[in-house]
């Protein structure tokens, strides 16, 4: 029981990594990687909020949207992006003041990037997985923590490349934007390599 | 006239969502490899960002800033559940593809970023069809994007043969890094190093 935990959690980071695998949550991927520091408080801060979301999403589903889970008959599924996403605000919103209050200095370090992981979308995206892959309870807290470490380390991977790509002479059209979407592209060409792994 | 004309344009090309203020990017990675899915996820997002800037331009005088952006998912996301359902219910082979990426309309930054910058300050009418011009411009990317991956990737465009394959008897060896999801990271580095080559005011400064 514990290797198939293991093995999902190990899947969640390097074989089916959220950024570089399926793309989620570029836009914060590349805008706030240009510093290694920032990097890794955002990356923290998604991990907390993807290991907590995921599994509360797969309660709500389980207790009150799936078929008959409320009502006899009633099928509420479709309303799952609206409660995901709902979820997924007032979680952030929860998990902000909770800092503010018992860990002010985290909360100074984190701050500004909490708000923005409402939007990530690599966040409602595990959730979304989560759902089509039929996770249950243990397996979405795993799932959660595993997705959310695997952005964590792409991302600080990432920064730590462009801290050092300052000193390199890039073409003038291609500064900036156009060379991190070269680095990622190549990034996620070596991430691939561990998709051959069977767990 | 002219001013909604150039509304509608500017974010075709000069100003365009993908390649200039980078949001939306992930949809664009995912789910270009092939042309129709491109079509699809490109009007769907046509479709929630046209209706959710007239939506929200409509009530921006009786939306309190501090709850706004609970009200703006809300817009969005109900947007999002209408173009998901419609998907499902029309193109449901299409639907199976784009698996998780329609779901995540509602946290593409064009649609919020849209919402924020202009629905807010401006006219239903003015809004509407900045929407409609953001939109296209993500579809002029992802249009692109899925020509040049679909084709030269598997030699096909909506899966009719163009070139054909030297597999099936044909002339054309595909080139199969196109059908890896990176490849797209390189198109889009590459047209943005174009547009930035042509339009040089577009650069980062440092």
């Amino acid at each position: 029981m514990l290797e198939h935990y293991l093995s999902l959690f190990i899947k969640s980071i390097f074989i089916e990594n959220i950024a570089l695998a399926f793309f989620l949550g570029m836009c914060t991927f590349l805008a706030v990687s240009k510093r290694l520091e920032t990097a890794v408080g955002l990356g923290i801060a998604v991990v907390v909020v993807q290991a907590i979301t995921v599994p509360v999403n797969n309660l709500i589903l389980n207790y009150v949207l799936k078929e008959g889970a409320l009502f006899k008959g009633v099928d509420l599924t479709f309303l799952g992006l609206l409660a995901y996403i709902g979820v997924i605000a007032a979680m952030v919103q929860i998990l902000e003041m909770v800092l503010d209050k018992f860990f002010p200095k985290l909360y100074n370090a984190l701050g500004i990037f909490l708000p923005l992981i409402t939007v990530n979308c690599a966040i409602l995206g595990g959730t979304l997985f989560m759902v089509q892959r039929d996770y249950n309870f243990p397996e979405s807290v795993v799932y959660g923590l595993g997705s959310g470490t695997g952005w964590a380390l792409a991302i600080i991977l990432m920064a730590g490349i462009r801290e050092k790509m300052r000193y390199s002479n890039v073409p003038a059209g291609l500064r900036g934007l156009g060379i991190t979407f070269i680095t990622a592209g190549l990034m996620a060409l070596a991430f691939m390599l561990f998709s051959g792994i069977q767990l | 006239m002219s001013k909604l004309r150039k509304t509608l344009l500017e974010p075709i090309f000069d100003n365009n969502p993908i390649a200039l203020a980078v949001l939306g990017i992930c949809s664009a990675l995912a789910v270009t490899s092939k042309l129709e899915t491109s079509v699809v996820m490109a009007l769907s997002v046509i479709f929630v960002v046209a209706f959710s800037n007239l939506a929200i331009s409509i009530i921006r005088n009786h939306i309190a800033a501090s709850t706004r952006i609970l009200v703006e998912m809300t817009i969005i996301a109900s947007l999002v559940i209408i173009a998901d359902q419609f998907i499902r219910a029309f193109a449901f082979d299409v639907s199976k593809q784009l698996s998780v990426y329609v779901g995540l309309i509602i946290t593409n930054c064009i649609v919020m970023g849209r919402a924020e910058a202009y629905a807010l300050k401006n006219s239903p009418l003015q809004s509407f069809v900045d929407g409609i011009g953001n939109g296209l411009g993500y579809t002029f990317i992802l249009l692109v994007l899925g020509v040049i991956r679909e084709l030269f990737g598997s030699g096909k465009l909506f899966g009719h043969s163009i070139l054909p394959l030297d597999t099936e008897g044909g002339w054309y060896v595909s080139n199969g890094l196109l059908l890896v999801p990176a490849s797209a990271f390189f198109l889009i580095g590459g047209i943005i190093w174009v547009i930035r080559t042509l339009k040089p005011e577009q650069m980062e400064k440092d």
